[in-house]
């Protein structure tokens, strides 16, 4: 065998590395008695100055330093495909780009989770929190490379299982164990089904290598099976309709931290893998036709029904929830005919999204921290009071809701016109009436936060540097990525088609 | 010449940092902030001036544009239209460069002295930052879809600088006024881009001639509508009625934005486009011309019976603008020759826009001078100044002088082009351009007497003594009526002409010669009518023509008639059908689908009862609908 295969992985190998460091730090250096993490005290000292206490600046700075040196040009695998292990695990250009997504995203949720994770009933197991989300990082970043189907599974259930325990991270408030248990049933669920849909896909082929699959697999009632199987648990995974039940009350329990790494980091990476993976088994002209017809189904339930149900939400969390669902169906109208340009908006999609998205969860999160409220009502008259987050809050919406000249707006607007150039106007349409929907529900908490009147609102509070360092990077990206175009174009030398 | 991108990054740095610190600033550092950074950008736009025209000439004598940047902004579309953002350097744009940046860095300085202690200080200079860049943007543009960026930010920050007095309700009414009706006149403006876009397959200004001949009447069309938008910035009739109310703003602004820069936008957009007039829709031209000689006369007729002094000094704007327009619509050709070709006219135009912005601004900077000493716009608060502001009086006769077309001023130079070209084109107009002429030079008088002879104003004068300004303000007035005096001897015609060719500005002493007695005996009425302590003439000519002077006083009842237009007709018979069916049926099908989402989602609640078991089976049947729905 040749070991030097395993330089192709250096995106993995490097996280790897963090996360082995991150865990050993975590298990030695941490005093028994205080549990306060050493290397936390020692670099903290800059903390403390700025007046947030004690954080976990390791994990972050690790993260950010593999982020940086992923993204150098001259690290070899980022510039041309390179594939290992006889074609087991696959890379593209592409794939570094939606990996350092994601790592953005990680390094927010850490960001907002630091002075959380600082509390006293948490502060013990703070080294398992920053474990279990880089181990589903890892279970990504293996879902997102694999080209293989075996491989392709252990990275969702890597993904999936660390997930339940972080759900139900907080494991003595009952909704949150509660969340944990309905998140692990379901996708055990799910995990046997896309399981069964993989194994009829092998019984037709013979193989499990997605190139092998491709050239192998013919139109018929085992294929299609495996087919819906296939994105019936990706589905799950990205929350569509009809798969995403799990989706309200899972957010509603787990910690608000989560929920923000759920929504974004979790749902974008595998919309990604879905979109790859099947560009590349079922890629064949017979194909296409079937499972366009499916997400067009999928996406106009998907977008639909989340904003039915979004516009009776009361608490915040669920209504994040259908707003994720939503979003994730306009992820998924980058998929439709499996075009060059719909990977781009996809990505750019998934790239935008998470800035808004991790930004409204940032403010939610420290209001809840600070005030353990989290319904729309308590939210009235917030402007009075914290008018700074009120006001990132609102631009975050608006971002979400796609008003110009925030990155929304050109997020949508790349995926209607993928869509659209894809040859699915009626669909374009149906989504375009759809932003009006969600412009209104967006609105709800703008008007609550501004117009509406309190009699006991939130007291003002000052947020600590975490947060504020994480709604910095959210707010750069929903002022700067959509006019900056110079991002758009550099995904967009990267994004192939089928 | 890559440093050219400080020029526009320089004051948009400046904005963001004024205006996100300025509160923190004293008013010294925020004022010292703006203006050393204009310094540096003039000095930069004078060192990419001299770079520009040193460079080589082709082969045919033109000068080469040069594009140090030009970036892909928006790729919205993968092949065919994009939309690029870039720097453009070519004799007109280094021509603007100079002008902006000379005149903002003057009215800089020249705010420290006028608006000092003003509450707000610190956002004035922020919003002067923001208007430089956008202006400077403007003129560099690489293609028209840029040009429209910056004229929309343009419009922002002229809306922003008339309404700085924002507690002085005329202030608020005139700002939202100038933002509307250019607003307006922006929306042929766009269309117009549109047009120009959909059938060239590019916004750049490397005109492509193949798109060009399958556009057919469109091209004229879309030149037409483009030249609506820049009326409206330029503030020819119709849309000229926001200008004189923009003078509620702050005088320094005026002279920037409402007298050398922006007003002149519209100017530089039809020069941009020259060749394409030129080429595809010579006959749309004469309406440029036509449109542009009204306009003169109008405004020239409005500017003698006023006696607000910007109001007279804003409709000589309007009506010098007007030269410029009518001097590019009268031209037939490009090629520049050595006689007196059809060409002319872009370059006496472009030089006419020179001169005047270095006069008018300078004549604005005086008026704000005496504003200053007199805390009065009113001609009846004034008289007699002479003694007390010599400097004022001085550089305010020059550029009266200069204005009214006397040599060896520039004013004169550059109007005698225009004149020229105008004679050229048809005697008629160019008579009519020369009594035009002759009315600027009896107004300019009239103003002129009224605020420094005449008779004193002793009530005001007892409570207050007028006095000369502080050195801030009068520093940029000396420079500018210097430039005025030496500006008409530049070799104009050497840099900028329609095809860039050098060419040799000769004097046609018949034109010159008419002009001049003309604008002497013009002159001399005025002094004969004005100049004395009382003024028996102009008011038995006001008693016997009561009616006109009325009528003119009135400005002709534009803003009336634009009233009755709009609140009787528009408002009542148009918008209120519009506004009832947008409340009962447009709202009342949004409220039905308000109603029936929350109904409906009332309804599938029970989707969501929290049960495991039941979502698992929710899961299922959905795997079994989506193979249902593939199998058939």
């Amino acid at each position: 065998m040749d070991y030097s295969q395993f330089l192709n992985m250096q995106e993995e190998i490097s996280l790897l590395a963090v996360i082995l460091i991150v865990f050993l730090a975590d298990l030695f250096l941490c005093g028994k008695e205080e549990r306060i993490c050493a290397m936390g005290n020692g670099t903290a000292l800059s903390a403390t100055a700025c007046g947030c206490g004690r954080m976990n600046v390791l994990p972050i700075a690790l993260m950010v330093v593999h982020t940086l040196i992923n993204l150098l040009p001259w690290c070899g695998s980022a510039c041309t495909p390179v594939e290992a292990f006889g074609g087991m695990y696959q890379h593209t250009p592409m794939m570094t780009i939606v990996k350092s997504v994601l790592n953005v995203g990680v390094i927010v949720v850490m960001l907002m989770s630091a002075n959380w994770l600082n509390r006293p009933e948490n502060r013990i197991k703070q080294g398992e929190f920053h474990s279990l989300v880089l181990f589903t990082l890892f279970g990504m970043y293996l879902m997102i490379s694999s080209g293989h189907f075996i491989m392709f599974f252990i990275g969702l259930e890597l993904a999936s299982i660390p997930m339940t325990a972080l759900i139900a991270y907080d494991k003595y408030r009952y909704e949150s164990a509660e969340a944990g248990a309905k998140f692990i049933l379901l996708a055990l669920f799910s995990s046997a089904l896309l399981l069964y849909g993989i194994s009829l896909i092998y019984g037709v082929t013979g193989t499990l290598y997605f190139d092998q699959i491709a050239d192998k697999l013919q139109v018929n009632l085992l294929s299609i099976a495996g087919l819906v199987l296939f994105i019936s648990g990706m589905g799950f995974k990205i929350s569509l309709v009809p798969f995403h039940l799990w989706t309200a009350d899972t957010y509603e329990g787990a910690p608000t931290v989560v929920t923000g790494y759920l929504s974004v980091v979790s749902k974008g990476s595998a919309a990604f893998v879905l979109m790859t993976v099947i560009m590349k088994v079922f890629g064949s002209e017979a194909f296409l036709g079937l499972w366009s017809t499916a997400f067009f189904w999928i996406i106009i339930v998907t977008i639909t029904v989340a904003n039915l149900f979004a516009i009776r939400q009361k608490n915040l969390k669920r209504f994040m929830a259908y707003s994720a669902i939503s979003q994730a169906g306009y992820v998924v109208l980058g998929i439709m005919g499996g075009t060059a340009q719909g990977m781009t908006a996809l990505v750019f999609y998934l790239l935008v999204y998470l800035t808004a998205n991790l930004g409204a969860f940032a403010v939610l999160h420290v209001v809840e921290q600070h005030s353990g409220k989290i319904g729309m009502d308590d939210y009235n008259g917030l402007y009075k009071t914290n008018p700074k987050l009120a006001f990132l809050m609102t631009l975050c919406l608006f971002s979400l809701a796609g008003i110009p000249p925030f990155a929304g707006f050109f997020s949508k607007f790349f995926i209607f016109m993928a869509g659209f150039n894809a040859g699915y106007p009626v669909l374009v349409f149906i989504a375009l009436v759809n932003t009006v929907i969600s412009l209104y529900y967006y609105l709800l908490i703008v008007k609550a936060m501004y117009i509406k009147t309190n009699d006991e609102p939130i007291a003002p509070f000052r947020s600590d540097c975490g947060t504020r360092a994480a709604l910095v990077i959210c707010m750069a990206g929903v002022l700067l990525l959509g006019i900056v175009s110079a991002v758009y174009n550099y995904i967009d030398l990267f994004s192939y088609g089928i | 010449m890559e440093y050219t991108l400080f020029i526009l990054l320089l004051p948009f740095l400046s904005f963001l940092f004024l205006g996100i610190c300025g509160k923190w600033l004293s008013h010294k550092t925020a004022g010292i902030i703006g203006t050393c950074c204009l310094a540096v950008v003039a000095i930069l736009s004078y060192t990419a001036a001299i770079d520009y025209f040193s460079l080589p000439r082709l082969a045919d004598g033109s000068f080469r544009p040069v594009s140090p940047f030009d970036i892909n902004w928006l790729p919205f579309f993968n092949e065919g239209l994009q939309f690029k953002m870039g720097i453009l350097l070519d004799p007109i744009s280094v021509m603007m460069l100079i002008v902006i940046s000379t005149v903002s860095l003057m009215v800089h300085i020249y705010s420290f002295g006028y608006m000092h202690g003003e509450r707000g200080f610190q956002r004035y200079y922020a919003f002067l930052s923001l208007f430089s860049m956008s202006m400077l943007g403007l003129v560099v543009a690489t293609n028209i879809f840029q040009m429209y960026l910056f004229w929309e930010l343009v419009g922002v920050s002229s809306y922003l600088l008339i309404g700085f007095y924002y507690t002085s309700p005329a202030a608020i009414a005139a700002s939202k006024k100038a933002f509307i009706v250019t607003r307006f006149a922006d929306m042929f403006f766009l269309i117009g881009i549109l047009i120009y876009g959909y059938y060239c397959g590019s916004f750049g200004f490397n005109f492509n001639a193949e798109g060009f001949a399958a556009g057919g009447f469109m091209l004229p069309t879309a030149l037409v509508l483009m030249f609506i938008g820049g009326a409206g910035k330029s503030a020819m009739f119709p849309l000229h009625i926001w200008l004189p109310d923009a003078m509620e703003g702050p005088t320094p602004v005026s002279a920037l934005i409402h007298a050398a820069t922006m007003v002149v936008a519209g100017v530089f957009q039809v020069a941009r486009l020259f060749p394409l007039w030129i080429e595809y829709a010579p006959d749309a031209l004469s309406i440029v011309a036509w449109v542009g000689a009204f306009t003169a006369f109008y405004a020239a007729a409005v500017a003698c019976a006023q006696s607000d002094i910007k109001r007279v000094l804003a409709f000589s704007t309007i009506s010098q603008i007007a030269f410029m327009m009518v001097a590019l619509g009268v031209c037939t050709e490009i090629t520049t020759g050595h006689e007196h070709t059809g060409s002319l006219g872009y370059m006496a135009s472009m030089f006419h826009l020179f001169t005047h912005a270095m006069f008018k601004a300078l004549l604005f900077l005086g008026a704000g001078c005496i504003i200053h000493a007199v805390h009065s716009n009113e001609m009846s608060a004034m008289g007699g100044l002479r003694k007390y502001m010599p400097v004022t009086h001085i550089t305010f006769l020059i550029a009266c002088l200069a204005i009214s077309g006397i040599p060896p001023f520039s004013g004169f130079f550059s109007k005698d082009e225009i004149l020229t070209t105008c004679f050229a084109y048809s005697p008629f107009m160019g008579w009519i351009m020369t009594a035009i002429a002759g009315m600027t030079a009896f107004y300019m008088f009239r103003l002129y007497y009224g605020i420094f002879w005449g008779t004193e104003n002793k009530e005001l004068h007892a409570e207050h003594t007028p006095h000369e300004a502080p050195l801030s303000m009068t520093l940029p007035l000396v420079f500018l009526a210097l430039i005025t005096c030496v500006a008409g001897f530049i070799p104009f015609g050497h840099f900028v002409s329609a095809d860039t060719r050098a060419y040799d500005i000769h004097l046609d002493w018949g034109v010159a010669g008419t002009s001049i007695v003309i604008a002497v005996g013009a002159i001399a009425l005025a002094t004969y009518i004005y100049k004395g302590e009382r003024q028996p003439v102009a008011e038995a000519a006001a008693e016997k023509f009561a009616k006109l002077h009325r009528w003119a006083y009135k400005r002709f009842y534009m803003d009336e008639v634009y009233q009755y237009i709009t609140h009787r007709l528009i408002f009542a018979h148009i918008s209120k059908p519009i506004a009832w069916f947008d409340r009962h049926v447009i709202d009342g099908f949004f409220n039905f689908l308000a109603w029936g989402t929350n109904a409906l989602g009332f309804q599938i609640r029970g989707l969501q009862s929290g049960s495991v078991q039941k979502y698992a089976f929710v899961f299922l049947l959905g795997i079994l609908i989506l193979l249902f729905i593939l199998i058939l």
